[in-house]
């Protein structure tokens, strides 16, 4: 990206932050159905749950939780870039000699920001709900850069359903899949429980990758294979979501 | 000097033709009206000029610059106000401009916004977000967007559509006293006093073609002379609305 490029970035992703320093519910309701879910997991259902180990279940679940916090999160990215589609607010960017991958980055680089306090938000309610990890520093800057991956991952998916989106209500429900995709993982029970066909496909689906590479690193357990395995999805799905947003953002604002 | 040209401009969308090869050049410092019925392919025409839409054949030139080829230098050039007014929401008034002023690399964006927020009459509206503004002061809001980094073309698309007739008539004046200062406007409108009233020269542009262009006395001259009728003059709605509701000008929605 050139300087320009970074300039025109760095403006519009103010400009987008301001949006969510300006309605900070935003956050709030991302965070609070994912610790509604932790607790009940925790406090209702947990006791009837047996993962096979005898860590406490927060710790086991938490991963899974989080995975759903990003998935609702990044539904306000394509909401956002759905009203600048929609309002005007697109044709008067792009009448500008300004970068245009800058009108993508900004709420890209804003939905960073917004998912990582969510995340904190979440990981300070574990703690209260007995979430006591055994994780080094090391560990725990991993397991932040995974998660920071897997956002970004997840928002430019967004950002093909923000461009692509006829209504607003069409704009965020391509969320809808990715926060039920953690329910069919290793994130609340292990897989081996599930009939053979659902087992499969929790297996070969990349959220119990990273549920269970981030539930090695918090829990301090050896990392295993997962963590390649989550990384190699990550960069997959970044890669094809990004292709595909610069695709239609090219076919949406060239007529 | 032109600061537009247009030559044998097409655009098609699937089976609709909605530009069939549109001839125009707009003299540097003037007024220009398009003048059309809705439909007529005005914001199609407004959208290839300033390069949000690509033209199917034909070429444009915007202070020389090919639309084509040198994008960038086209939009450094101009500035585009739409028919939908483009302003963020969450935004005040006066955060709107200094968002614009920043993009548009203003040294001093804090000093531009104010000093638009004063010449649109949106000084004390600066601090308040747009919601609350009424019809008019969105509209001075989103020209005064369109206008800030002073660039020396000024496109408006349909301007006063919607607007009552005082906020109508403060938005004539605006748009002469750009002209006045060295600015071309290119303006696209379906009223014909609008074009009337404000235009240097005059364009009809019908089913995708420009009918006529000139002058308003050129297309005067296209009509039989006129002859000399008595009637009584009596006075127009707009006349009467006016005069009762106060002269254009005043303050409103404040």
């Amino acid at each position: 990206m050139s300087i320009a490029a970074l300039h025109d970035t760095r403006i519009l992703t103010g400009r987008s932050l301001r949006h969510i320093l300006r309605s900070p519910d935003t956050i709030i309701t991302t965070a609070i159905t994912p610790i509604a879910m932790m607790l009940l997991f925790v406090f209702v259902f947990g006791g009837a749950i047996n993962t096979g180990s005898s860590e406490s279940y927060v710790k086991y679940m938490l991963p899974g939780i989080l995975a759903i916090t990003i998935a609702s999160g990044v539904a306000y990215t394509s909401y956002r870039l759905f009203l600048d589609m929609s309002e005007g607010m697109m044709l008067r960017l792009r009448s500008l000699p300004i970068s245009r991958s800058s009108m993508l980055w900004g709420h890209v680089l804003t939905s960073l920001a917004a998912n990582a306090v969510s995340l904190l938000l979440v990981i300070g309610v574990a703690f209260l709900a007995g979430f006591r990890p055994r994780a080094t520093v090391l560990d725990w800057l991993a397991a932040a850069a995974l998660l920071l991956l897997t956002t970004l991952a997840l928002t430019w998916i967004a950002v093909i359903a923000g461009l692509s989106a006829k209504t607003v209500d069409g704009a965020s429900a391509f969320s809808y899949p990715l926060i039920l995709l953690p329910f069919i993982s290793s994130a609340f029970v292990p897989t081996d429980s599930m009939p053979s066909a659902v087992a499969w496909f929790a297996e070969n689906q990349p959220i119990t990758a990273i549920v269970d590479s981030l539930r090695s690193l918090l829990t301090g357990a050896a990392l295993d294979a997962s963590i390649w395995v989550s990384v190699a999805w990550l960069l997959g799905l970044l890669a094809a979501a990004w292709v595909v947003s610069l695709f239609v953002f090219r076919s949406k604002t060239r007529g | 000097m032109q600061a537009i040209e247009v030559h044998g401009l097409r655009k098609s969308y699937k089976d609709l033709h909605v530009l069939r090869g549109v001839d125009l050049a707009v003299p540097a410092g003037s007024i220009y009206a398009l003048l059309g019925s809705n439909g007529a392919g005005k914001t199609t025409l407004v959208q290839i000029i300033s390069t949000l839409l690509s033209a199917d054949a034909g070429q444009v030139r915007v202070n020389g610059f090919d639309t084509a080829a040198q994008p960038r230098q086209v939009r450094e050039s101009l500035s585009l106000t739409g028919q939908f007014a483009a302003i963020d929401g969450v935004h005040t008034g006066r955060e709107n401009l200094i968002l614009l002023a920043r993009l548009r690399r203003d040294p001093d964006p804090e000093r531009a916004a104010d000093a638009l927020l004063e010449r649109f009459d949106l000084t004390e509206a600066g601090a308040r977000r747009p919601s609350t503004y009424s019809g008019g002061m969105r509209r001075r809001l989103d020209l005064a967007m369109g206008l800030v980094g002073g660039a020396p073309l000024v496109l408006l698309d349909e301007p006063t559509t919607g607007l009552d007739p005082q906020s109508r008539i403060q938005m004539w004046n605006i748009i002469r006293e750009l002209a006045a200062s060295g600015t071309t406007v290119l303006l696209t409108t379906q009223y014909l006093d609008e074009a009337e009233q404000l235009a240097d020269r005059i364009a009809i542009l019908h089913d995708g073609t420009i009918i006529q262009e000139g002058t308003l006395a050129d297309l005067r001259k296209l009509l039989p002379p006129a002859t000399i009728e008595h009637v009584l003059k009596e006075p127009t709605l707009e006349d009467i609305f006016l005069t009762f509701v106060g002269s254009a000008g005043a303050p409103e929605g404040a």
